[in-house]
């Protein structure tokens, strides 16, 4: 390793406030999973307190206020506060080690997405203390939630959503404009790992399928305050159009959420496999296609709404189309297990889970697409259940995957096996026993979204197991959360490359220090760093290349400037966060109209500030080393 | 061997393989048999998986072909997944390494091809259902009925069905109907989207207000006599589109009938609710005229045989078609109903004074947020009756049958 006199890391900067000034892509990837983690607990107890209520017949733990405010918070929390931050988290960290960069495109951009995130969930969140958290479903269906403009939850929710949608779309610029001008020399798109790919396709999505949202949210929020009339059906609008804006942005938005996870689950099965995945430029592209025609089956949720029978059938058969860059998928992951030598580490373990509960998800996702069949599945527990699957089964199982693979990157330490293994089981027990039952119950008859439910009518006893099932994810998450805590401590020291892996990151320390990579790297294929470890022989097995000291890497070195140690460091600023926060000091303003109208100013006035000094700073620090 | 790997490597890392594998073994034979046991159930009176008419059989029978499809297909993929990771796990202390296989052009064409063919296989009975669902019933034998829904109730009513004196039939959460014959739903919404749903009749089909939306029911002749566990030949049923706080609580019941029975029904609804010309009925009439008549509408003929409608005729105009959309129950025939409150508590004399004491005590309602002027009706307020009035009222509900 060539020896380099490190820049001062953070500008010298440390504690909290090192922390509120950060600009470096890894921290701000930390600070994501860490606050996307606490919202996961949050939304879990949300959700134990939603299957307490459900255990038997005629609950009456929680009343039917609390109850919506519950499964509304319940579901706002995990799809924006928790599954969205938490792809972040990973791509934030990995994305530009993996493109061989040193940061992401902007970085202050990227710290403001985070705070954002950050004081717009909080935000939210004060709902509870103010009168209520909103109570109209994540989803908001209109006139339902333009109906009672006295009380303020719904505001909460219009506003929260667009300022979290702001910090989504700068944040996929960002993303974006990485992924196009910042990999290293010699890596051409087709040799970005597929997690690289993933995040460039989420980016593209969500920058086209926000506003969408947006306008719908901004129509509401003009009905609620102003007095207009977008979706008054007595004004002669209708409603319906709230369902297309929404949905236009939300199908898209589910792919948003696994995408990511499949990314990570296509990093994790080669290292384990010890083998290439199978058929990388199909996987690529099938993510590429279901980015694609997932802008076309946006009223898949909407086949009870009145559209007839010719968009229903439309709508019905795109949905089908989609189903086949999903098997493709699944299959070259198959493909990929297939005649490796495979090492049942917990990251793959949960990598397997994710395919297994992906593949039950994705064909309940198919008998929605025979659309008859969806008369009756729609709006009931069988809906429930599919997207647990695909979204908890699929995208938290890779998620959690993600954890243990790249725990020992981040901190240097590995997380215990056994303890991730009881992990695993409890929670692949506890999620089957939780979701799985919820499509009886839809069928047998039980819609989603209600308080409770009567006797005779035979729900019971699934929803007993369903609850009882829930308790145990609960049990299992304790284990994480222990084998995390014991493991920053005393876990056992994994060196740069614990598991023998493929991609870049593992060719740098663990924790990396901030300036990622002593000399760019030059890359001469998709997985460069195992191609540095390893030759084939003539039957294509690997073979192992005798170690060599300091040169794995070729050096990248050719201007004057990029002599040893004269790296230079975006500097740390706090204009990022005090932009957030004045952003969603005027969105509180929004909430409260019209003595709002002050908060409003005050916030756009920090705002204003948090952007004027943002321009006007220096990018990066004046001291060489 | 790399200079930093100073740690334990992978392979003594991870421990106990054949075991781990064994029980992933059993975990999957577990969910297999979960998933064909389940198929199985579906005995609720609720339930889509017990039809009982020609069209939710239909969709039934697409349920069945696709969950079919879905259990082969996921059989033979979690086959040859189980196969893989179980035959191909990495043994103690075996160092082979695998071939280093990219990919196969063959197989990538072959596994998509063969899902689209598949999915092609669902199109045709899939766009041909839609279209048997959504044609709409036509004929003279159709028994046509207006639905308007409400937070959180149903109101119904049979456009062709008056009396002499032209009244249509108007009810509230019990949905008579005649078996073997169709019945042609025609929906609209006072206030927000909810969705009608009764699953052995039908799939659901959401009503949206300024919209009309349509669904036809037919229940078979002999579902009459059957009974699912509320008497016979009813069939329950509930809102599917959240609504607001009574969501949960806005159901309705089916009620199917021989067509004799049904006749029956309709000519006894028809008749005119009696004024009662003394006791308690009578005074706790004082108290529906000044009262109740302002949201709660009734047919009643007086003791000189005139008959007269209590309360305003209130509608909506939707698509040149007028619903009926009070902002009460008709409570001409409240004593007929077996339910009350949007079909969640059996109609007993108890549970109306309770009710009439404070609504919001039995069912989640907001009726402090009623703007009747905006149209917005979230609920029947308390009037603070005594105990006497409460009980007169009762009286006179449970008479009027």
């Amino acid at each position: 390793m060539t020896a380099v006199a490190a820049p001062l890391t953070q500008d010298g900067r440390s504690g909290i406030w090192g922390w509120i000034t950060t600009v470096d892509h890894k921290r701000i990837g930390i600070l994501y999973g860490v606050t996307a983690f606490t919202f996961f607990l949050i939304g879990g107890i949300e959700a134990l307190l939603v299957r307490t209520q459900l255990a038997q017949a005629d609950g009456t733990l929680l009343s039917a206020e609390a109850y919506n405010q519950l499964f509304t918070m319940h579901g706002l929390t995990m799809v924006f506060l928790v599954v969205m931050p938490t792809a972040s988290a990973f791509t934030n960290y990995f994305l530009p080690i993996m493109l061989g960069a040193r940061d992401v495109a902007f970085p202050r951009l990227n710290a403001f997405s985070y705070w954002l995130f950050l004081f717009a969930g909080l935000m939210i969140y004060t709902s509870f203390f103010a009168g209520g958290a909103p109570d109209g479903a994540w989803v908001g269906y209109a006139p339902l939630s333009g109906q009672i403009t006295e009380a303020v939850r719904m505001d909460f929710w219009s506003v929260g959503l667009q300022l979290l949608g702001v910090a989504s779309i700068v944040s996929s610029a960002n993303f974006v404009a990485t992924c196009f001008t910042m990999r290293a020399p010699g890596m051409t798109m087709l040799r970005m790992p597929v997690f690289a790919w993933m995040s460039l396709v989420v980016a593209f999505l969500l920058l086209f399928s926000l506003p969408s949202v947006a306008i719908g949210l901004f129509q509401l929020f003009l009905d609620r305050n102003f007095g207009a009339l977008f979706y008054e059906a007595a004004a002669g609008a209708d409603p319906l159009l709230w369902q297309h804006l929404f949905w236009i942005f939300g199908h898209p938005e589910v792919y948003v959420l696994v995408l990511p996870a499949m990314g990570i689950v296509s990093e994790v099965l080669p290292v384990f496999s010890r083998k290439p995945l199978f058929g990388y430029e199909f996987v690529v592209f099938s993510g590429v296609a279901i980015g694609f025609i997932g802008f076309g089956v946006w009223s898949h949720h909407m086949f009870t709404s009145g559209m007839g029978p010719v968009a229903e059938a439309g709508f019905g058969v795109a949905t089908m189309i989609i189903a086949i860059p999903t098997g493709v998928k699944i299959f070259n992951w198959i493909g990929t297990t297939w005649g490796g030598r495979l090492n049942m580490s917990t990251p793959m373990l949960f990598s397997l889970g994710f395919i297994a509960m992906f593949v039950i998800g994705g064909l309940s996702g198919i008998t929605h697409a025979v659309v008859p069949s969806d008369y009756q599945q729609h709006d009931t527990y069988y809906v429930v259940g599919h997207f647990h699957y695909v979204l908890f089964g699929g995208a938290i199982f890779g998620y959690v995957a993600g954890v243990y693979y790249w725990f020992p990157k981040w901190t240097g330490r590995m997380l215990d096996e056994r303890i991730g293994k009881i992990h695993f089981w409890l929670m692949l027990l506890g999620f089957n026993l939780t979701f799985g039952p919820m499509h009886i119950l839809g069928l047998n008859g039980m819609p989603r979204r209600t308080y409770r439910y009567p006797e005779g009518l035979g729900f019971e006893f699934w929803n007993l197991m369903a609850t009882i099932g829930s308790y145990i994810i609960g049990i299992s998450l304790l284990f994480f959360i222990w084998n995390i805590i014991r493991s920053r401590r005393n876990g056992t020291l994994s060196g740069s490359d614990p598991w023998d892996g493929r991609t870049l990151e593992w060719s740098i320390p663990s924790p990396p220090p901030e300036h990622n990579f002593d000399e760019v790297p030059l890359v001469r294929s998709l997985d460069d760093f195992w191609h540095t470890k390893y030759a084939e022989d003539e039957q294509g097995r690997a073979v192992r290349i005798p170690a060599v000291t300091g040169a794995e890497i070729d050096v990248f070195a050719e201007e004057e400037g990029e002599a040893h140690g004269d790296i230079h460091m975006p500097s740390p600023s706090y204009y990022p966060a005090l932009s957030a926060l004045g952003l969603v000091i005027l969105g509180y303003g929004f909430v409260y109209l019209s003595f709002g109208w002050i908060a409003v100013a005050v916030g756009g006035v920090v705002a204003l500030w948090g952007l004027f000094g943002w321009s006007l700073e220096p990018v990066t620090r004046s001291e060489h080393h | 061997m790399p200079a930093e790997r100073r740690h334990p490597s992978p392979d003594t890392v991870t421990g106990d393989r054949p075991r781990s594998a064994r029980t992933l073994d059993r975990a999957g034979l577990l969910g297999v048999a979960v998933l064909v046991l389940a198929s199985c159930s579906g005995s609720g009176p609720q339930s889509a998986l017990s039809p009982e008419g020609p069209i939710a059989r239909d969709l039934d029978g697409l349920w069945d072909l696709v969950y079919m499809l879905a259990v082969i297909v996921f059989v033979v993929v979690m086959a040859v997944f189980m196969y893989s990771i179980l035959r191909f796990r990495e043994r103690k202390g075996e160092t082979r390494e695998p071939r280093q296989i990219h990919g196969n052009t063959v197989l990538e064409i072959a596994w998509t091809i063969v899902p689209a063919v598949l999915l092609a296989v669902l199109a045709v009975p899939t766009v041909r259902g839609i279209f048997d669902v959504r044609a709409t019933a036509e004929g003279p034998d159709v028994v046509q009925v207006n639905v308007t829904g409400h937070q959180w109730w149903w109101e119904f009513e049979y456009v062709d069905l008056a009396s002499a004196d032209g009244h249509t039939l108007v009810t509230a959460s019990e949905l008579h109907i005649p078996a073997g014959v169709q019945v042609q739903l025609t929906m609209t919404s006072r206030d927000v989207i909810h969705s009608f749903w009764v699953p052995p009749l039908n799939g659901k089909r959401d009503v949206v207000p300024g919209r009309i939306t349509e669904l036809v029911l037919e229940a078979d002749p002999e579902v009459a006599d059957k009974d699912f566990g509320y008497g016979a030949g009813v069939i329950p049923g509930q809102c599917a589109e959240f609504c607001g706080l009574s969501h949960a609580d806005m159901r309705l019941r089916v009620h199917v009938q021989s067509p004799a029975d049904f006749d029956a029904w309709v000519a006894a609804q028809l008749e005119p609710a009696v004024v009662p010309a003394e006791g308690a009925a009578a005074a706790g009439f004082e108290t529906f005229n000044a009262v109740c008549a302002a949201c709660h509408q009734a047919t009643v003929v007086d003791t000189d045989g005139s008959v007269s409608v209590l309360g305003e005729d209130r509608v909506v105009e939707v698509d040149g078609v007028t619903f009926s959309a009070q902002y009460g129950p008709d409570l001409g025939h409240f004593g007929s109903r077996a339910t009350m409150a949007g079909a969640i508590l059996d109609n007993t004399a108890e549970h109306v004074a309770q009710w009439i004491d404070n609504p919001s005590d039995l069912k989640p309602m907001a009726p402090e947020r009623n703007d009747l002027e905006a149209g917005r009706v979230l609920g029947m307020p308390s009037y603070g009756l005594d105990s006497g009035q409460i009980s007169e009222l009762v009286e006179l509900l449970e008479a009027w049958r």
